[in-house]
């Protein structure tokens, strides 16, 4: 029967990513990894790498494709010391990790978007404020502002709740939003976009952003670019087309091009059915198939 | 000298004289000494994994001192003086290792946990040793029954879901009444973690009262005191040493614990003595960062320095504690 080896385990990985340096332990595998493809990284991406890894298998006589999260550093790190195929990733590789691929693996790494996820920012639900610009965002989360009524909301202070360092939605928001100065030190920073919902829920003053959910109790609140720009709500439609100022792209990252089957794992995410696969897991699709290759967005 | 005591050692060091032509004397002494050698090995086993621990936790650090491209991003100065981060600004604390410029001052981090696990013990220890004393001193045998197993209990949920307590319910109601700014902040994960180090704190302080020889309480009710005043009076101070012992059990615990002040303090590195804002602990950060880092870059090495760090506070905070409650049993005299 097939082998379905698709654990989640967010603490294996993490084991896996503190004893990587052992190189040798390719040999002491079950015979079944030998041939599988691994997949290790993003945790905003472990949920559409399994429905892809699923239905390829389906689709290819249950070969293997072994899915594990820890983060996009972590699926990084096994891309760098070998110990992974295709490493997952909701930031763009740093120039230091890139450097470290060529070293280690004698190839460089090739960068393949799959998705694309928006970032929305929350606000509880009785907070009146119509909508906010990326200037007044970037001031909040740096504590220049720190009252609610000076972004034209009501007299309160502002409450900041944000991810851990460790998240590729941290990394996009800081560099995006915040053109890569420090958050604040006041900022709460929480594990994971429920959390951040949960926190703002409960928060008449607070402030949230994350991947893009709905959950009682928070509004996402429509961003402008700048003053006299139209406010964007993040939806399935204003993520794709790109008018949605705030949408990064998800990565696949391969050391050296792709062949056999991590190349055929690849050219069916970025298939027809591999894109809708992600539609209906959450993400947003990487263009409109107007003709031409998927390839837009930002 | 305790020794002469303690006299139970002093008959097992010298078993008694057997007839040599005993049948199956030799063979009993070989399977002792076989017996001594496997549990010898064992308690070996055990110390050694503890020091391979702490060596490997160390020589990931190491590049904090040594390695010259760690330097450039971090140094120990850097680490423990305030810096002005950016041209003309004044000195300040920041823990910001992703960064352009990574900025590693453990201050805050190191004032949060001391903070956090002082409102613990603020907060659990009370409860406890008050607790052990009910159940030692006053409560029916019946009732005893019941309570120590149920705060015993305690100990066995689940960090994730005490955080998640804290997090739910605690963090609600605190904001509720005390109107916090911060929904998590320091109070609210100091009780949820004192709820792990109840058990403890309890647990260890009711076996040392209920120690403490009965010719004390006899001696003091004969006296005329009344069962609280001997309680009080008598019985807690004999057990000092005892309940000292658990309370820096409960310190190591609460200093070491990741998941309820991961998700309950806010996570927020901020340097400041007031219980209400959000903290950073040294675990938490730990627990939080390792899944990002580059493996054997600054900001890695720097994590596994704390984690030496951590290692060492605990170390000489237990080996103090040790140290103190020998001087207190000797000042006590010979209880618990």
């Amino acid at each position: 029967m097939t082998l379905r080896l698709i654990p989640a385990l967010t603490l294996s990985a993490l084991l896996v990513a503190c004893s990587s340096k052992s190189k040798d332990d390719e040999g002491g595998a079950t015979p079944a990894r030998a041939a599988a493809v691994t997949i290790k990284g993003s945790d905003t991406m472990i949920l559409l790498a399994q429905r892809l890894a699923e239905r390829f298998m389906e689709a290819n006589d249950g070969h293997p494709v072994q899915v594990t999260g820890g983060g996009s550093g972590t699926g990084i790190a096994a891309l760098i010391n070998g110990t992974t195929d295709i490493a997952n990733a909701s930031r763009a590789m740093k120039p230091a990790e890139e450097s470290q691929v060529q070293q280690r693996r004698g190839k460089p790494a090739v960068e393949h978007a799959v998705a694309l996820d928006g970032i929305a920012v929350y606000v509880h639900e009785s907070n009146p404020l119509p909508s906010i610009t990326l200037a007044q965002l970037k001031a909040i989360y740096e504590g220049e502002v720190r009252n609610w009524k000076d972004v034209g909301g009501p007299d309160a202070r502002i409450v900041l709740y944000g991810r851990e360092n460790n998240s590729g939605t941290y990394a996009y928001f800081k560099e995006h939003v915040l053109d890569d100065e420090d958050f604040t030190a006041d900022t709460q920073t929480l594990p994971g976009t429920a959390a951040v919902v949960n926190a703002v829920a409960k928060d008449v003053r607070a402030i949230g952003y994350g991947g893009i959910a709905f959950g009682k109790g928070i509004r996402a609140i429509p961003v402008k670019t700048d003053d006299a720009a139209k406010a964007v709500a993040p939806t399935l439609e204003t993520v794709t087309d790109g008018s949605y100022p705030i949408s990064r792209k998800l990565f696949m990252y391969t050391a050296g091009e792709p062949t056999g089957n991590v190349k055929a794992f690849l050219d069916f995410a970025l298939s027809e059915e591999g894109q809708s696969l992600a539609v209906a897991a959450g993400y947003y699709p990487l263009a409109r198939k107007a003709g031409g290759p998927a390839n837009v967005a930002q | 000298m305790p020794a002469t005591r303690e006299s139970g050692i002093g008959i097992a060091a010298r078993p008694a004289p057997r007839p040599r032509s005993s049948p199956g004397y030799a063979r009993r002494r070989a399977v002792d000494a076989v017996a001594r050698w496997i549990i010898a090995a064992i308690a070996t086993a055990a110390i050694a994994a503890v020091a391979l621990i702490f060596l490997f936790v160390a020589k990931e650090a190491l590049p904090v001192f040594t390695s010259p491209e760690v330097h450039e991003e971090v140094t120990i100065e850097r680490m423990v003086l305030p810096q002005a981060w950016k041209e003309g600004a004044t000195p300040s604390f920041s823990w910001q290792p992703v960064s352009k410029v990574p900025k590693y001052s453990l201050a805050p981090l190191v004032v949060g946990t001391f903070k956090v696990t002082l409102i613990a013990l603020i907060f659990a220890v009370p409860i406890a040793v008050l607790a052990a004393l009910f159940s030692a001193e006053f409560a029916p045998p019946r009732v005893r029954e019941t309570l120590k197993p149920a705060i015993e209990l305690l100990a066995g949920i689940p960090s994730v879901v005490l955080g998640f307590f804290a997090l739910m319910v605690l963090a609600t109601f605190f904001q509720d009444t005390f109107g916090f700014t911060f929904r998590l902040n320091a109070i609210v994960a100091g009780v949820g973690l004192a709820l792990t180090i109840v058990p403890v704190v309890f647990t260890v302080s009711e076996d040392a009262l209920t120690t403490v020889p009965k010719a004390y309480r006899e001696a003091a009710l004969a006296l005329g005191a009344s069962r609280a005043r001997t309680a009080w009076s008598v019985v807690l101070p004999a057990a000092t040493p005892g309940i000292f012992a658990a309370i820096v059990l409960g310190f190591g615990r609460a200093m070491g614990e990741t998941m309820i002040v991961l998700m309950a303090s806010g996570n927020a590195a901020i340097l400041s003595a007031d219980p209400a804002v959000s903290v950073r602990t040294i675990p938490a950060t730990i627990a939080a960062e390792m899944g990002e880092v580059v493996v054997g870059g600054a900001h890695w090495s720097v994590l596994f320095f704390l984690g030496s760090l951590l290692f060492l506070v605990t170390l000489v905070f237990n080996g103090l504690g040790g140290w103190y409650v020998g001087r207190l049993r000797r000042k006590v005299g010979g209880t618990s």
